[in-house]
């Protein structure tokens, strides 16, 4: 960690995307986190994805709780505003905000403790009103900034640093998403960036809630032998369903591939996602199926990766309330009824 | 015996019900056709926290004179509940009258000899007339509407006219209880001893006023405030102030054209959800409230010091009743004074709006929404159950068409491409009020963190001392500003100079002015003044040092409103005096007349009056 000013200095050939953006646009201040962090390599990833994606960098709002992850938009996307909220409330905050102006991207970042434990029931909520957003959850199983305590999402027999047994079962925020509701469920892992940069590219692309559970270790507290949130035991025990690839509007497909081995689908945006299949029966759009899956996998001590369920039709919180187009917070002028309506009034009150 | 009551235009009729029995449109149609009558009534609600089956209670105060406060008592108690017969009984004033359904024999043990009683058969009628069990119910409550508008003169043609608006285009159902209600006045006509002591007499003065209740009025003044996002969880006695939001946008608040909704309401999963929201669509930029009551209040502690902090505007709507923890959920109080004050940890203080009144409901429900934008800070309109769910009597909502919603300090695109300098937390202007810019403005400046965590003025994360301090000395500057910007008080003479002063506030209003002017016929004199709003106006902290005692009028039992003023306006404890009521039925005349006469004699005044020989 650093208390270093960042150089604004950089190459001047560095490419730009189509709004003439480098990458170092989307980038934030020096992160505080430990060197190594799993965290940092998520901020990373989400630089990418919205350099790829040619987004205008204000028009993201990004929002977290409280934690080590929630630290973290601080550390990418300088230009856009930044809401750190209180612990385990990001998605009530990022509900408000997204029904204040739904004209920006909403990404929220949250971590296991501030989504599983303390904030689990606004975690649930939004996800099953349909919240229009990105929100991922930097799951590391632990609780870094107080150094060190198991979180909701440890593996019951895992192990902490100081030895100590977890003896609490797991909430699984894969499983949980699914089942409230959320319209695109994935699972990556922080040290897969290849696989990481498109899943946030096609959640950011989807329209309704879009859940990413991140699984990044914990360099500091949870990367010892016995826990299954470290580098190691993710690696060995990774299972990726499919790959990703996300091809913004009308881009023609070059790549070729195995007949068969490849799922499109394509969102309400026009974008389309082409899914490379891993395991040949994997149907992402099937949510009973991948939930079967995923249980029978996860008994098996695996760790599945990959977009694991979308629903390219879903609708959202603003579709269900059928809001105007324009955003609200931009209504001020039609807003007040005026004096005769208040009259009116006055006149079926006597 | 003593003399039977006799008297026009000035006493308290009490129903005696059971909740869930359909007689809540009834009462109100009693209240309100003495109205149309030209003479003013406060009804009031008592109600249980239950659905069906628990005792409720309907009193309708009239009072040509224009008392709207509570006054304590029935003269007349129309008691329809044997599970409370007992105690509905013995609070008939002595002299008063008792109607009840005689159909049923009652003991002469369970009557009282000092009250008048008149039986009527309502059973018996209803049974001889309807068939169905739902109609006989329903149809009994209009029987005895219809009875009690011959015992007390009160104009058919009033009951009729209501009922009329009430049904309007269902004709039927209009002939249906115009029948009910001739009947029931034609048997007390024919069989009771028409007209007794208490009596309406059609006056004039209820002029223009309206009739409604704070709660819709709140919502009311949410809608013309250009609040846009409602979230809310369901708690007695706010609930009704976001359905009649929820009303109100559906008429208010669609697009014309394509009938999509110009406003967002969300049921959330508790009142951090709801408060949540509120900051993050006002982060965003949209006007957002919530309503709530203490528990809910309890719960957005939290929240609450961060948007004091990161300085978000949020307005909270307090409807409150009676605590701590469930306490008397539908009973009223005046004890969130202190919980929102200085909401959430840490140091924090906090604009409140004390309406007195449905009225003020509405003004200062839209107002809230200026202060909270123009302040960028939490806003409390703390409402009662007392005025937030019993229509009340006051003068006609008023708006200038020429108001144009204050947004504050908000810097736009145009601003950040001229150059201006911008700082989130900076003091400018030097009142304490920084510039914020909405997400999404700019590609290139304004952007910001917002934080709980200490920030320097240009909001970078600081763990540095001195960032810390100046920031706290600015939000106390600003809340310097809000004295100024807030309702100041309302200030009212004594007829003669007195040591004695009186302060007051919320739905203690009528209460207070009542005895005010029942102490002055005594020759006791009261200065008094109303306060609007927290943080204190300097008249306030005047009025106190003008006088020698101040009597602090409050429903709660610690004397919360009190408490602020010996902490904000360094105030000797010994020179306020509490009177307090807090059992939660509402603040009456008499008991503030008994409570401050005592103390008057105690501090040796002898009343006018009484000293001269």
């Amino acid at each position: 960690m650093t208390y270093l000013a960042k150089p604004t200095l950089h190459h001047p050939n560095l490419p730009t995307n189509k709004l003439g953006f480098t990458h170092r646009d989307y980038e934030g201040s020096v992160s505080t986190l430990c060197a190594g962090c799993g965290h940092d390599s998520i901020s990373a990833a989400i630089i990418q994805a919205c350099f790829e994606l040619d987004l205008p960098p204000h028009r993201v709002a990004k929002l977290s709780g409280i934690g080590c992850s929630s630290k973290t938009p601080t550390y990418f996307l300088g230009a856009s505003h930044g809401f750190n909220s209180v612990h385990g409330r990001m998605p009530s905050v990022l509900t408000g905000a997204n029904l204040a102006n739904r004209d920006l991207i909403y990404l929220g970042v949250s971590g296991d403790g501030d989504s599983a434990s303390i904030g689990l029931g606004q975690f649930a909520h939004s996800l099953r009103r349909g919240v229009n957003m990105v929100y991922i959850v930097e799951n590391n199983g632990v609780y870094g900034l107080t150094k060190g305590q198991f979180s909701a999402t440890a593996d019951k027999g895992s192990k902490s640093k100081r030895g100590i047994l977890n003896s609490d079962e797991p909430i699984d925020m894969i499983s949980m998403a699914m089942n409230l509701g959320a319209s695109f469920v994935a699972r990556s892992f922080s040290g897969d960036k290849k696989q990481l940069v498109p899943l946030i590219k096609a959640a950011i692309q989807h329209r309704g809630a879009a859940f990413i559970d991140c699984v990044s270790p914990c360099v500091a507290f949870n990367n010892h032998i016995g826990s299954t949130k470290s580098f190691d035991y993710v690696r060995e025990h990774n299972d990726a369903v499919n790959f990703l690839d996300v091809i913004s509007g009308r881009e023609p497909i070059t790549t070729d591939y195995e007949p068969g081995t490849i799922q499109s689908v394509r969102q309400h945006d026009g974008s389309t996602l082409r899914l490379h299949k891993l395991a040949a029966d994997y149907d992402a759009r099937d949510r009973i199926a991948a939930m079967n899956f995923l249980q029978e996998r996860q008994a098996a001590g695996e760790v599945v990766t990959g977009l694991l369920y979308v629903d390219p039709e879903a609708g959202d919180l603003h579709a269900y309330l059928n809001t105007v187009e324009t955003p609200l917070n931009e209504l001020d002028a039609v807003l007040v009824p005026g004096k005769a309506a208040l009259d009116k009034i006055n006149a079926g009150l006597r | 015996m003593p003399e039977s009551i006799e008297r026009t235009n000035d006493f308290v009729v009490k129903f005696a019900n059971v909740n869930g029995s359909g007689s809540a449109s009834a009462n109100r149609l009693f209240a309100r056709s003495i109205l149309r009558m030209g003479v003013p009534v406060s009804p009031r609600n008592i109600f249980p926290s239950n659905i069906q089956g628990l005792p409720t209670w309907y009193e309708v105060r009239v009072s040509e004179a224009g008392h709207l406060g509570a006054r304590g008592g029935a003269d007349l108690m129309v008691a329809m509940n044997p599970q409370t017969w007992n105690e509905d009984i013995a609070s008939i004033e002595p002299g008063g009258y008792l109607f009840y359904d005689s159909t049923k024999a009652m003991p002469t043990s369970k009557f009282r000899s000092d009250v008048t009683v008149i039986g009527m058969p309502l059973t018996e009628i209803c049974n001889a007339e309807y068939t169905e069990p739902r109609e006989r119910q329903l149809f009994k409550n209009i029987i005895y509407v219809g009875a009690l508008a011959a015992l007390l003169d009160i104009e058919l043609a009033a009951v009729e006219g209501l009922l009329g608006d009430q049904f309007k285009g269902k004709e039927k159902l209009i002939a249906a209880n115009v029948h009910a209600l001739h009947l029931g006045n034609a048997y007390a006509m024919k069989h009771l001893d028409c007209p007794i002591g208490l009596r309406i007499r059609r006056a004039d003065a209820v002029g223009d006023r309206i009739f409604l209740e704070g709660n819709n009025a709140a919502a009311l003044g949410a809608v013309y405030g250009g609040a846009t996002v409602c979230a809310w969880y369901p708690i007695t006695p706010s609930s009704s102030l976001a359905e009649a939001f929820q009303r109100h946008c559906g008429r208010y608040r669609l697009d014309p054209e394509t009938k999509k909704s110009r406003h967002a309401i969300v049921q959330a999963e508790d009142e951090l959800a709801s408060i949540g929201m509120v900051i993050g669509a006002a982060w965003n930029g949209a006007r957002a409230f919530t309503a709530t009551s203490g528990p809910g209040i309890s719960l957005m502690q939290e929240f609450i010091g961060l948007a004091y902090f990161a300085e978000i505007p949020a307005v909270v709507f307090d409807v409150q009743r009676g605590g701590p923890s469930t306490g008397m959920p539908t009973r009223t109080q005046q004890s969130d004074i202190l919980s929102c004050a200085y909401a959430s940890h840490g140091d924090t203080k906090h604009i409140l709006l004390l309406p007195e009144d449905p009225r003020e409901c509405f003004t200062m429900g839209a107002d809230a929404f200026d202060l909270a934008d123009r302040l960028q800070t939490p806003v409390f309109v703390m409402l009662d159950l007392d005025i937030g769910m019993n229509e009340r009597l006051c003068a006609p909502l008023d708006w200038d068409d020429a108001r144009r919603l204050d947004r504050g300090k908000v810097m736009t695109a145009a601003d950040l491409d001229a150059g201006k300098d911008f700082g989130r937390y900076l003091d400018v202007d030097g009142d304490g009020i920084p510039y914020r810019t909405y997400p999404g403005t700019h590609p290139k400046r304004g952007a910001f963190f917002t934080r709980g965590t200490t920030k320097d003025s240009r909001a970078r994360y600081s763990e540095e001392g001195p960032d810390y301090v100046e920031n706290m000395q600015r939000l106390l500057k600003k809340f310097e500003t809000a004295k100024e910007l807030v309702p100041h008080p309302v200030v009212r003479d004594a007829k003669q100079p007195t040591r004695f002063g009186a302060i007051f506030y919320g739905s203690t209003s009528p209460a207070m002015h009542e005895a005010v002017a029942a102490l002055e016929a005594q020759g006791l004199h009261l200065d008094t003044l109303r306060i609007r709003a927290f943080p204190f106006h300097d008249d306030i902290l005047d009025f106190v040092a003008a006088h020698d005692h101040v009597f602090v009028v409050e429903q709660n039992r610690d004397a919360q409103l009190r408490t602020l003023l010996m902490t904000e306006g360094d105030i000797a404890p010994a020179k306020l005096i509490k009177v307090l009521n807090y059992d939660g039925t509402p603040i009456t005349a008499r008991f503030i007349l008994r409570e401050i006469e005592k103390r008057m004699a105690d501090a040796n005044v002898v009343p006018l009056r009484k000293a001269v020989p």
